[in-house]
């Protein structure tokens, strides 16, 4: 047995998707990130892991241009999202990322099949055809039978299968997701998890995937911790 | 876990040759550990003893493992008792984790390593058991929950013991 100093980060495949090297981001006199780095291969699930506090969700919106950097680089094929305008770095988000959070992201006076078909109308689809491709992805999801009801009329893991279905309908190239069964009891996340993980892969979307549940982690391909605002680098015995 | 009592509760669903207990048993819960054919006899001569099952017809030219055995009714008394009969909650206060980050702080080492070292191994054995648990049947997903609920408790564990590392620090080297 030989003990090797590894770089925890190493994507299990060299075609990188996303990366991210040297964030620093401060709130006022609280540092959120401090040189925290990231790679995501194309189609891979990344866990993005550790305490409450810790910076995984600043780490999270700075890879997907919702939150700029005070320094550091974040590259999406190998673009730099600070050489977009505002304008490019949304159309990006709306064309090639989807999202996924808690709870709350659905809007309530739409029906499911609505919210569902939301992102397609905004680039452009026309209303039928929208709304057909979100039944499918809702019956993907297994709860095509809820589509016509609204948001708050659902239960947790339906709500968030819903939203699993909206992150995908545009055929992401990457999918983020913040705690999406931290609402949930584990017999629900454990579906939701399922059914997320079965249609990245299936799709060949990558999965940025925050929790700080070691079960949900579970569900990735590799894990990358960040404590104290900075990813660790790992020495790992091979 | 008692084998004893597993095989007298497959027993009362009727009487089976030493073989095709073994092969019940490993089935629903051998997953990881199947029975030794020589474990499934000396438990069965020692239930035959106790008067918890009896022999229930031979098949001709018969060695040991032609023989049918039944439970008997002290044998259904003693699976009911068993059965509720809570099991210790076992309290691991011997950890070799507990042990080990103690140890790399006492000697000025980076405890954070031991913890990260182990917090990947853990996961790479959740990772394993939740790929397992896709492909397998409901039976397959509520052994590899048990496991993975426990591995998350030890993780926990360890998150709770990173947070803490600098006080621990103080306590043991001060
Ligand atoms: N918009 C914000 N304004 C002020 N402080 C923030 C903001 N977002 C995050 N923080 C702070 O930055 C740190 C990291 O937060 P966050 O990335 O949300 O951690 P995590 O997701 O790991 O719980 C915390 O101390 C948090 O309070
Ligand atoms: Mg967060």
């Amino acid at each position: 047995m030989s003990a090797t100093a590894l770089d925890g980060d190493q994507p299990t495949t060299s075609d990188t998707l996303l990366s991210a090297m040297d964030l620093r981001k401060s709130f006022g006199h609280t540092t959120a990130l401090d040189r925290a780095g990231i790679t995501v291969a194309r189609g891979e699930i990344v866990a993005i892991m550790g305490p409450s506090g810790s910076g995984k969700s600043t780490l999270l919106h700075c890879l997907a241009g919702l939150v700029t950097p005070d320094s550091g680089t974040v590259l999406f094929e190998g673009q730099d999202l600070a050489d977009l305008s505002d304008r490019a770095r949304s159309a990006l988000r709306r064309g090639e990322f989807g999202f996924i959070f808690q709870f709350g992201q659905l809007v309530p006076e739409l029906s499911c099949v609505e919210n569902v078909a939301l992102p397609l109308r905004l680039a452009g689809t026309r209303r039928r055809v929208a709304e057909a491709r979100a039944r499918e992805w809702l019956a993907r999801l297994e709860v095509e039978q809820i589509a016509d009801k609204r948001p708050g009329d659902v239960s947790g893991g339906q709500g968030q299968r819903v939203a699993v279905a909206r992150a995908l309908v545009t055929a992401p190239k990457v999918v983020f997701a913040d705690e999406p069964t931290g609402a949930l009891d584990s017999f629900s996340g454990e579906q939701v998890m399922r059914l997320l993980v079965d249609t990245a892969k299936q799709t060949g979307a990558s999965l940025v995937l925050v929790t700080h549940e070691a079960r949900v982690a579970a569900y990735s391909d590799r894990e990358v911790v960040v404590r104290d605002g900075r990813t660790r680098q790992r020495a790992e015995v091979s | 876990m008692s084998i004893g009592h597993a095989l007298l509760g497959l027993l009362e669903t009727g009487p089976r040759h030493g073989y095709d207990l073994k092969r019940v048993y490993d089935e629903r819960f051998g997953q990881d550990r199947p029975l030794a054919y020589g474990q499934v006899y000396s438990t069965l001569s020692r239930l035959l003893r106790n008067g918890l099952v009896e022999e229930s017809g031979f098949e001709v030219g018969g060695g040991p493992e032609r023989k049918r055995y039944a439970i008997t009714d002290a044998g259904v008394t003693d699976v009911s008792a068993w059965l509720i009969t809570p099991e210790n909650p076992q309290m691991y206060l011997q950890s070799a984790l507990y042990t080990k980050v103690v140890l790399a702080l006492m000697s000025g080492r980076d405890a954070e390593e031991v913890l990260d070292a182990q917090r990947a191994a853990h996961l790479r054995s959740m990772r394993e058991l939740t790929s397992r648990k896709q492909g397998g049947d409901l039976a397959d997903q509520l052994i590899c929950d048990h496991a993975l609920f426990h591995l998350e408790a030890d993780l926990r564990w360890l998150e709770l013991t990173a947070a803490r590392l600098a006080d621990l620090a103080r306590q043991v080297t001060g």
